[in-house]
């Protein structure tokens, strides 16, 4: 066994990293605090927030809405944009000195980046990219579904000796708890002893499409390879229906829409109300980021398409046809 | 003179069955992989040619490096046929049954003992549920610097540092790390080359094989004996079952019925998330 950072005896609690861009924390960090809150009620112990940044008491206070019993607050201006050296520095010894139970993560690019430094530094186990957590009845242990080979199949792992347990788990997959008004739990600052010396990253520029999140959009319009690169029409009803739009890697990858907007295993999961799926085959890798939308039309000219298999409302057209009579059909309604 | 250095780069590549072939057993619980074939993991395969790519520009040299069961050396020597200079496999009893924590050290040990890395170039992920922290944790192990997610490598000679793009969450940022560094790669972040046959059946490729005691691990620090998880159990992942009910007539019709039963949703600002009980179409 490769010799842990502390023992199960030592550790207790459940923590959550509070991913935050711009002083505002990731909708992940939220979710997973509403899903920390439940099994910390299960396991009948604290749930803690760790919150890294410049300026982030505002964010702190939401999370304490969010049902936070504490968070931690490391404050420093070398942590207003991330970086590994620097997270996993303050992350780390944050952890070592108060040695959680539990440690959650946001499998956000970021969040993974941290995550995967700081196992081993913590030399722990990580349950990486969890779709749901649970707590082991007898035990007590951390649950992390994990799905693999193309969505299929889930393994389910646990982290029986070394603590903490880390699992990140994915954007999209536990609802965002509601605030309180009346927040119960308490901000803890702590010192941060961190030179720029220890950070080698150089941010030599940053891009963000700011208020794109297909994690939290109410509809989805999505396109795939039947698009032919043509997005105009999935673009004209989304905006009648204030829907995102949504891609597969394969339109991702001709260059037909931004990376952003790429749905499945390596692109969001989401979960609209409605999606509407038009020239997409239905890969496993595409629908487990559609899976968990209430409703689902698809709409492609091969019958014997997959994603037929996974929709509520099938339509066996040419989407060309189709979604002209769908915009013009919307637009009566909303003026009728 | 830092201008005249030349790196060295170790490329980690993994073969992986391939994800539609590997059958779940719900009485065993466990995965039926024994009759998928193998492939190399997909953005394995873009790390190669990144660091090929990088190897044109600066000259040095191309190790490419993996862990697992003896077969794995015909891959690697695909690998050299497409224009890797060395190949290593990491392969020994006493490492199987590997969670990342192992992996990540027993692939770090085997790059230290290549020597003079300047570039680890991984895949982001692997196919086949390891996902992409295996990276990082070499990049711990070896006291690097990391970048993650990364695409358009670029290494600065007069700085001797590496500069690329990095995916973030709803946007990307551009970083520079000194080297020694460990990078992860995209799937689908440059075009592969092509394989050269002629190098596969012209002088025969060698693979050189290490043990752990080659490696000189603690083997109590590798392998299941290294691990710190478990796999509990395996599932059929749950699939919802939908309504599937198909629409018929002209496009017109079908847009019109379409409408007609998806109405509830077109309204905007209603319900709270997650309400998926009240919903008419609610699956059965
Ligand atoms: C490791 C890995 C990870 C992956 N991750 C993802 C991921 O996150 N997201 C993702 O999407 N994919 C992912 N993929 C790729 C995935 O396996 C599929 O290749 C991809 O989803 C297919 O995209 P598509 O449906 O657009 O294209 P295709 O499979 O080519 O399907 C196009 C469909 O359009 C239909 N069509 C054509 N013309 C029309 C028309 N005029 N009207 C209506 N229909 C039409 C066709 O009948 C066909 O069904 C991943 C693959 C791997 C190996």
């Amino acid at each position: 066994m490769i010799p842990p950072s502390y023992t199960k005896a030592e550790a207790s609690g459940i923590w959550v990293f509070l991913e935050q861009e711009s002083g505002r924390l990731e909708g992940v960090a939220l979710e997973l605090l509403g899903r920390g809150r439940q099994l910390a009620n299960e396991a009948e112990t604290l749930l803690s927030g760790v919150l890294l940044g410049s300026d982030v008491e505002a964010a702190a206070q939401v999370a304490l809405a969010a049902g936070a019993d504490r968070v931690i607050v490391a404050e420093h201006p070398a942590l207003a944009v991330y970086t590994t050296d620097a997270y996993t520095k303050v992350v780390g010894e944050i952890v070592v000195e108060r040695r959680p139970d539990i440690f959650l993560l946001g499998a956000t690019p970021n969040g993974r980046d941290l995550a995967g430094r700081l196992a081993v530094r913590l030399r722990t186990g990580l349950t990486a990219d969890c779709t749901g957590l649970e707590l082991e009845a007898e035990t007590g242990l951390l649950l992390g579904r994990v799905t693999g080979f193309g969505g299929g199949v889930v393994a389910i792992i646990k982290c029986p000796e070394h603590r903490p347990q880390m699992a990140t788990v994915r954007p999209g997959i536990f609802a965002p708890p509601e605030l309180t008004a009346k927040p119960w739990g308490l901000i803890e600052r702590v010192p941060v002893r961190l030179s720029r010396h220890e950070i080698r990253t150089e941010v030599v520029e940053r891009a963000l499409h700011e208020g794109l999140d297909l994690t939290k959009a109410e509809r989805i319009v999505a396109g795939g390879r039947g698009t032919h690169g043509d997005f105009g029409p999935l673009r004209e009803l989304a905006a009648l229906i204030g829907a995102e739009v949504g891609a597969t890697r394969v339109a991702v990858d001709e260059g037909w829409i931004e990376r952003e907007r790429q749905i499945g295993q390596t692109g969001y999961v989401t979960r609209p109300k409605l999606a509407v799926v038009c020239g997409v085959s239905g890969a496993m890798h595409f629908t487990v980021g559609v899976e968990a939308a209430e409703c689902v039309v698809a709409i492609n000219s091969d019958e014997e398409a997959p994603i037929f298999e996974q929709a509520d409302y099938v339509i066996v057209d040419d989407l060309f046809s189709v979604l002209p009579s769908l915009i013009k059909q919307v637009r009566a309604l909303e003026s009728g | 003179m830092n201008a005249m250095r030349t790196p060295h780069i170790a490329v980690c590549l993994k073969v992986v069955p391939r994800p539609e072939e590997v059958k779940v057993n719900l009485e065993t619980r466990t995965l039926d992989r024994a009759n998928a074939r193998q492939q190399f993991n997909p953005p394995d395969v873009n790390a190669l040619e990144f660091a090929l790519a990088l190897r044109e520009k600066h000259v040095g040299r191309v190790s490419v490096l993996s862990m697992g069961p003896p077969f794995f050396a015909e891959y690697l020597k695909l690998a050299l046929a497409v224009g890797a200079d060395t190949a290593y496999l990491l392969s020994d009893r006493a490492f199987g049954g590997a969670d990342t924590l192992p992996t990540s050290y027993t692939l770090a040990r085997g790059i230290a003992k290549l020597g003079d890395c300047d570039l680890v170039v991984c895949g982001e992920e692997s196919s086949d549920g390891a996902t992409a922290q295996v990276p990082p944790g070499i990049a711990e192990w070896l006291g690097m610097a990391q970048v993650t997610y990364g695409s358009d490598l670029e290494i600065l000679p007069e700085r001797w540092r590496l500069k690329a793009r990095r995916e973030l969450k709803g946007g990307h940022e551009v970083i520079t790390v000194p080297l020694p560094a460990v990078v992860s790669v995209r799937v689908g972040a440059n075009e592969p080359r092509f394989i050269d046959f002629a190098r596969l059946t012209g002088e025969p490729l060698g693979v050189t094989v290490w043990s752990a005691a080659d490696l000189g691990v603690d083997p109590a620090m590798v392998g299941l004996s290294g691990s710190a998880t478990v796999v509990a159990g395996v599932d059929r992942a749950e699939t919802v079952e939908r309504r599937r009910e198909l629409l018929t007539g002209t496009p017109e019709e079908k847009a019109r019925t379409l409408v007609e039963r998806i109405a509830v949703y077109l309204a905007r600002g209603t319900r709270p998330d997650g309400a998926a009980a009240s919903s008419p179409a609610a699956h059965a």
